[in-house]
Formats: structure tokens, sequence, C-alpha cells
């Protein structure tokens, strides 16, 4: 592996990930300070830690579900504290297999936030060390933030 | 680490075997300020595992918003965080705007400011107020509340309530700074700044606070990181960042402050990052308002903004007094949230309780857990 970039700019980051990654990975779109990336689920975990390792993304600010019915997404907001870019990854999960690898492993700060989209969504983070049920009562039954569930005065 | 305690407290004695014992601390628990269960399992007197749970306060924010048209959710994201309400519904707020690619007048920006300012001066007193109760000294509790009133009734002054303020509009805030407001908002300021000391000088001369606070809840920089704690608690451990500086946001990129740093890592050093913001916010409210001023009174404050967004994608974060909080919205072209997520900080750091209090001594672990600030709205949704 290269050695680190400690404070890459939005091109380097750019550039590195898709000299590391090809096709797997593609960069939606640049800002100033935010990179957007749209990267299959079977690589989220190995984009992931080298984004983490070769280019000094410390922080995971947030793990995000979304409901699209006929798909779920993962969103990833990672941060990097020496420039203050963010990297929001984005990943499609098929509605009949809501599996992804967990990144609980590189950030420990995930751990919650990967159990809350479980709870939320259903969304089984492969490897997580405590994939229980957080906020929600033990004996509940349903994932509530999927738009299947519906609210009073909901169509 | 545990073990090492272990010796030390038993005075050289060769360490006992004891039985292992789960403390339950809340949900009613005097330290844990809110609804939330600390679980710590004790050998003697030191833990040796902790466990938080939360979740009594969870009613679905999220999922109500979807059944919200825009502009009603501005009174919800006030009730995220009752001690610093308009940071919430300042972020909120920024989130639409950058759906709808609009940027609102400089003024407004200003106004958002102090108003985050002000309330970031709250919600450090409310938590000043809250570590004099955990150690036992309640003159700390009522010399720092008294001094919070002032900062309420400049929240009466600039939008007629106290607490749950409803200010900031998508496009701008609700209305222009009063005569009042702007006649009050300096002398509060200054005669703040030179009245904490009185505050400070009971916790800084007070042995009791001292020895609790030092060198407990000790984290490393690596370990503080990777566990994703932000804000004060983040700062005290020596890592160098502040969103208001790093990542400006209306702005902060305009006005001039410092950001402190301590690097001792410990519940000493998180005190005294608050306390320094405090004066840093103080510094910020007299800038913001001096430009507010120079815009003089026909500056416009408020944009007009369609009522649906266009459909895609956008997320802000800002500098919650307490950390770093993250609003991710996903709109349909409707006007109301297609998704709309919130991140909270006490969410990400509560959840590293265990390796903040492992290894110390139960008695600790009120202070140790009180730096992070609880605030059960936000963390629960």
């Amino acid at each position: 592996m290269s050695e680190t970039i400690r404070d890459p700019t939005e091109d380097r980051i750019r550039s590195e990930l898709e000299s590391r990654f090809g096709d797997r990975v593609r960069i939606d779109k640049t800002e100033p300070r935010r990179v957007y990336v749209t990267v299959p689920r079977e690589d989220v975990f190995d984009v992931c830690s080298f984004i983490r390792d070769a280019l000094c993304f410390e922080h995971v600010s947030a793990v995000t579900g979304n409901d699209m019915v006929d798909r779920m997404e993962v969103v990833y907001h990672l941060s990097n504290y020496n420039t203050g870019i963010m990297i929001e990854i984005t990943t499609v999960l098929p509605a009949d297999d809501l599996r992804v690898k967990s990144v609980s492993s590189l950030w420990e700060g995930c751990n919650w936030h990967e159990r809350e989209t479980y709870e939320l969504f259903g969304i089984v983070f492969e490897g997580h060390p405590k994939l229980e049920r957080l906020l929600t009562p033990d004996t509940y039954e349903f994932y509530p933030f999927r738009k299947s569930y519906k609210l009073r005065g909901q169509p | 680490m545990a073990d090492e305690r272990k010796l030390e407290c038993a005075c050289g004695a060769a360490p006992m075997d004891t039985d292992k014992m789960w403390v339950i601390m809340g949900p009613q628990h005097p330290f844990s300020h809110g609804l939330w269960t600390l679980k710590a399992q004790i050998d003697g007197e030191i833990v040796t595992d902790a466990e938080p749970i939360i979740g009594y306060l969870h009613r679905g924010w999220e999922k109500e918003c979807e059944n919200r048209t825009y502009p009603k959710i501005i009174p919800m994201a006030d009730r995220l965080c009752y001690a610093a309400s308009m940071t919430y519904t300042h972020l909120y707020c920024m989130t639409v705007e950058k759906a709808l690619g609009i940027d609102v007048p400089e003024k407004a920006k200003y106004i958002r400011m102090v108003a985050d300012e002000i309330c970031r001066i709250q919600s450090h007193l409310m938590w000043l107020a809250a570590v004099g109760t955990d150690l036992g000294n309640l003159t700390v509790f009522l010399w720092a509340m008294r001094e919070r009133e002032f900062f309420m009734d400049l929240n009466l002054r600039l939008c007629g309530a106290r607490m749950t303020t409803n200010f900031p509009r998508i496009g701008g805030v609700r209305n222009d700074t009063t005569e009042l407001f702007d006649r009050d908002v300096l002398r509060c300021v200054e005669r703040f700044e030179k009245a904490i000391w009185d505050v400070i000088a009971l916790v800084d001369d007070s042995s009791i606070f001292l020895s609790r606070m030092k060198g407990t809840g000790y984290l490393t920089r690596e370990q503080c990181v990777n566990l994703g704690i932000t804000g004060p608690a983040m700062r005290g451990n020596g890592v160098d960042f502040d969103i208001r500086r790093d990542d400006p946001y209306d702005n902060y990129d305009k006005v001039d402050f410092e950001v402190p740093v301590l690097k001792d890592g410990d519940s000493y050093s998180r005190y005294m990052v608050r306390i320094e913001e405090m004066f840093q916010s103080c510094k910020i409210i007299k800038q913001a308002m001096r430009k507010v001023a120079a815009l003089g009174k026909n500056a416009p404050y408020r944009l007009k903004v369609p009522s649906r967004v266009p459909a895609g994608r956008a997320f802000m974060r800002m500098e919650d007094p307490r950390g770093e909080s993250l609003m991710y919205l996903v709109s349909d072209g409707t006007d109301k949230p297609y998704r709309l997520k919130v991140r909270s900080p006490i969410f990400v750091n509560v959840s590293a309780s265990k390796p903040l209090v492992q290894g110390s001594r139960i008695a600790d672990v009120p202070v140790i857990m009180a730096m992070i600030d609880m605030c059960l709205g936000e963390t629960d949704r």
C-alpha cells in the first residue's frame, strides 16, 4: 500500500480512488470539501479501509439507511480532520438481500450507527460485534423506518 | 489497565478475588441527566465493564418528518435539543437551503451565528451547572444557571421565546433583530465575560473538583478519534478540529476566533475547553453584531423560498455545542422530505462510555459521563 496522504485535496482523492479501484468506484461529483462516490456493496469495506488508511479519513460522521422501495441504500459520511473534506459513499442493496459488510472494525464510532440502521431498516451488517436493537424495545417486530411501515395519515 | 489500578488502589496489598457485580445506574439516577441507563460492572470499586442503554425517549423523529411539510419541521427541530434549540433548527434550514441551492442574505447569516453562539453559551452553562450538582457543589449550579438566565433573556428579546425558539427559517430568519436585542446583547456579553470568572474560581479553587476531574476519563487521541467522539470532548483530547473553522458554514470564515485545544485527554481538559469556548463565543457574538449593525436596518433578512424541494440529496454539518451534528436529506420533489437523517453527536459520544469509564472508580463515573454533556432529546430522536 502506498503511504498515507495526510491532507488530500478533492482532486487527489478522485485520482487516488480511480487509480486504485478503477471502474469499481464511480465518482459522481466533487464540490469544495465534498466528494460524492458510489460503490457496489461488495467493495464497501475495501474502499473504506483504503480511505481510512491511505487518505487519512479518521472519522465517520454517519451511517444512514434509506429505503427507496425497490432497493435500499446505505450512505456513509467520512471526514478528514486535517482538511475538513468529507466523502459521501452511497451503496445500493437489492431489496431481497439486505446485507453489507460492517465497517465498525475500522471505525468503532460506526458501531451504534450500524445498530441503528439495522433496527430501523433491517439492513444486516455482516461482522458487526453486536447487532441488536438499540432504540426500540428488544421484542419489537417491525423495521419502522421502512416505507412499508405507514404512519397515521400517510398515504 | 484495570488490573494496574486495582493494585494501586489496594495500597500495595495483594489483590483480593472479589465477585464482579453489575450496578445499574439510571434511568432515574441523579447523574444521568435524562432517561438513560449505564450498566457498570464493578470489581470492588473499579469499573471493569460498562454498557450504556438508550432508547427510552425514541419517538421516531426522522419518520415523523416524512409526514410533514418542510416548514412544519422547524418547530420539531427545536425539540431535538432543548438546551440549544437554535442550532438544530439552523442546521435543518441550512440542509434544506443546500437542497434548494439558495444562498441566504448576509444579515440572516450573521443573526443565525449570533443565535448559535448564544445557544452555545447557554448549553455550556447548563452543562457547568450539571457538573456542579454531580460533584455536590450547589453554588456552581445556582451561579451557572443565573448566568444562563441572562442569555435566556436575550433569546426572549430576539424571538419572544426562551427555550424552543422557532426562529431560523428556510431562507433566513423569522425577524430582524429588535432594538431591545441590539441594546442588550453587548451589555449581556460584556457582563458575562467578567461574571463567569466567579464560577470558574469556584471550580478551579475546589480540590474536590480538581481531584475528580484530573486524570479521570482518560483516552488517547487515536482512541478518541476512532470512537467518533466529537466536540469539546474531542478537542480536550488534542484533536485540532472545529467545523466552524475547518469546514465553515454561514459566515464563520469571516469572523476571527480561536479553537481551544488541550492535549491532556482527561475530564479536566474537557472542562477547560468548554470554558474557553464560551469566551470565544462572546468574541464571535461581538463581531457578528457589529456586522449586523453595519448592514443597516433595511438589509434583507429572509428570502421567499419555494415549498417544493427539487429531487436530490443534500447534507450539511455544523458544530453543535456538543459536537458534530449532521443532517442528510433525500427529497423526491414533493413538499415533504423523503428521508431526513439526523446525526447526533451525543448518540456517538455515549456509545464510547465503556472505554471512557473502564478502569476508573465508580465514584468518578458521574463526572466522566458529565463531560460528554448528555442530552437525550437528540440522542434518542
